[in-house]
């Protein structure tokens, strides 16, 4: 096998190895991050023992989990009841193939695009994989046959499917916009003209808002809701396959997170001020055409990583500000506010987009 | 019969929830800067930082021994029967009388007197009940044991000169 054919199989795997392993390398952090910054907030001090300032934390969960037994309710339905977490990780994990983490770097005289699945259609095959992610919900509570998890799989798909519609239409108002389903030539677009959330503030908003029902984090985690439901769709597991639950969540927010950068927040597009930066780097370097692309790319995974920690602080610092809603108040929100209003917004930037282009 | 209406009409910027939040988010975010850059917590760093309980504190049980290292109980039962828990075990018998060369006469004495720590309360009513000041509360509020059966204290693990409340009961283990 020469270079000629070994190459894309070889750029394929890293990019899949690159972003599934920041995916997965930030859940232990994220975790850490999640219970120290709860503490903070509480004036408490949170997980400091083990390790320097408790990083160490997440690492001795994960040997307790190891070490738990692996216990399987008598009437589950074996077949589901594994599925389900795995189907919880797949699908955020798989949605991430389509988001493009830098617009492309040149290997040895090749182009690498940055993005694991080039699709045209990729936003669409975005908002497929986020529609899976009712499945492991509904799956776990209905395998585990216990009346707490079916109490919590009813709650997280009917939230689930609600929020998908004011999400899809505040989506739809940005593919108007963009003109185009593409996520490089949304990034692109932005890079030219303004990042997103400007030119469609309302739109951002609700599909901030339903990003976080997306994701069951509160306030709206309802189908874990633990003072009512013990712990909602997997209450029944334990062990890794709670782990992998748990890690499904971490792994769904960076997803989301990921995503609503490269909608509203530019993408990849470097922030502002970069661009100094990198000129600085190529010219005191002396980089060629080639070595000035690689810097660019560089700070474009950059900008994309800092967008999505920002957002990732965003769920830890609104989870720990407001409280749970009540059922039919995030049914209301959702159907009665959400909806509406993305429908109007949509009209309205249907309208502008309209007669701006003509 | 009148009614009180408690509920109140909701002012738009209330109903927008967004201001709200916004109010709700900067304390939060005062409360982080607060905790990550200043480090200000109101956590007690348990083992080694302990919490002054009050003098009333009621913890551990001990009882109070003599100059003479006997103890003072003299197996009224007034305790066990009072005991709302039922947690005091008590087999009396008599006591020898050289075991009381000096002092009050005691002719009473428990053979083995157990609590069990695990059923207890920690109500107090025992103290109160006792006659002869013999079974106490200390401020020891540490009681973990590894299995049920170390939560069942003796004689032995009790027994302890009374000087003052709040030195820990340091009985000797099983
Ligand atoms: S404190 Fe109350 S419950 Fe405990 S042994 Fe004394 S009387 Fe019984
Ligand atoms: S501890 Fe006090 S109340 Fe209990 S049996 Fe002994 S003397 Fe009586």
């Amino acid at each position: 096998m020469d270079f000629e054919t070994i190459f894309p199989f070889a750029q394929l795997a890293a990019k899949i190895a690159f972003v599934v392993g920041l995916a997965l390398g930030v859940v232990p952090i994220m975790v850490w991050f999640e219970r120290r910054g709860a503490a903070w907030m509480q004036g408490r001090v949170g997980p400091n023992r083990v390790g320097p300032f408790g990083l160490l934390q997440p690492l001795a969960d994960v040997i307790k989990f190891f070490h738990k037994e692996d216990f399987t309710p008598r009437n589950a339905n074996k077949f589901y009841y594994y599925l389900a977490p795995m189907m919880a990780l797949i699908a955020p994990l798989c949605a991430m193939s389509v988001i493009p983490f830098g617009s492309h770097i040149v290997v040895e005289g090749k182009t690498v695009v940055l993005q694991i699945a080039e699709m045209d259609a990729g936003v669409l095959f975005i908002l497929a994989f986020a529609g899976l992610e009712v499945y492991p919900i509904i799956l776990a509570g209905w395998a585990s046959r216990n009346k707490y998890s079916v109490l919590g799989a009813l709650r997280g798909s009917s939230q689930i499917v609600s929020y998908e519609i004011s999400m899809g239409l505040s989506l739809l108002s940005m593919l108007i916009v963009y003109g185009s389903v593409n996520p490089h030539d949304m990034v692109a677009w932005q890079s030219e003209n303004w990042w997103g959330f400007l030119m469609n503030p309302f739109g951002a908003l609700v599909f901030w808002i339903s990003i976080f029902a997306e994701t069951n984090r509160l306030p709206f985690d309802l189908p874990e809701g633990e003072s009512e439901l013990v712990a909602g769709y997997h209450l029944e597991y334990g062990a890794m396959k709670f782990a992998l639950f748990f890690m499904a969540e971490y792994v769904a927010m960076i997803m989301a997170s990921a995503l609503i950068s490269t909608l509203f927040f530019g993408g990849y597009g470097i922030l502002p001020g970069m661009q100094m930066l990198i000129d600085m780097i190529v010219n005191h370097f002396g980089f060629s055409a080639v070595g000035a692309q690689n810097t660019l790319a560089a700070f474009q995974v950059l900008s994309l990583v800092s967008k999505v920690a920002f957002f990732m602080f965003m769920f830890v610092w609104v989870r720990w500000t407001l409280p749970r809603f009540r059922f039919d108040q995030l049914m209301d929100l959702g159907w009665k506010i959400l909806f509406p209003l993305s429908l109007i917004n949509l009209v309205v930037v249907t309208l502008a987009v309209y007669y701006f282009n003509s | 019969m009148a009614t009180i209406n408690v509920s109140k009409k909701y002012t738009a910027r209330e109903k927008a929830y967004i201001p709200a939040i916004l109010i709700g988010m900067k304390i939060t975010m005062k409360r982080f800067i607060q905790g990550f850059l200043f480090r200000k917590h109101d956590t007690i760093m348990y083992p080694e930082q302990r919490r002054k309980y009050s003098d009333r504190f009621r913890g551990a049980h001990f009882i109070s021994v003599d100059s003479n290292k006997t103890e003072n109980c003299t197996a009224c039962f007034l305790c066990e029967t009072i005991c709302p828990a039922e947690c005091i075990h008590i087999v009396a018998d008599e006591r020898e009388d050289e075991q009381n060369p000096y002092g009050v006469k005691k002719e009473k004495k428990p053979v083995s007197f157990d609590i069990d720590l695990l059923r207890c309360c920690f109500c107090g009513f025992c103290e109160e009940a006792c006659p002869k000041d013999a079974i106490k509360m200390s401020g020891n509020y540490e009681m973990a044991t590894s299995s049920r059966e170390e939560a069942i204290v003796d004689l032995d693990q009790l027994k302890r000169p009374m000087n003052g409340r709040h030195e820990l009961n340091e009985g000797k283990k099983k």
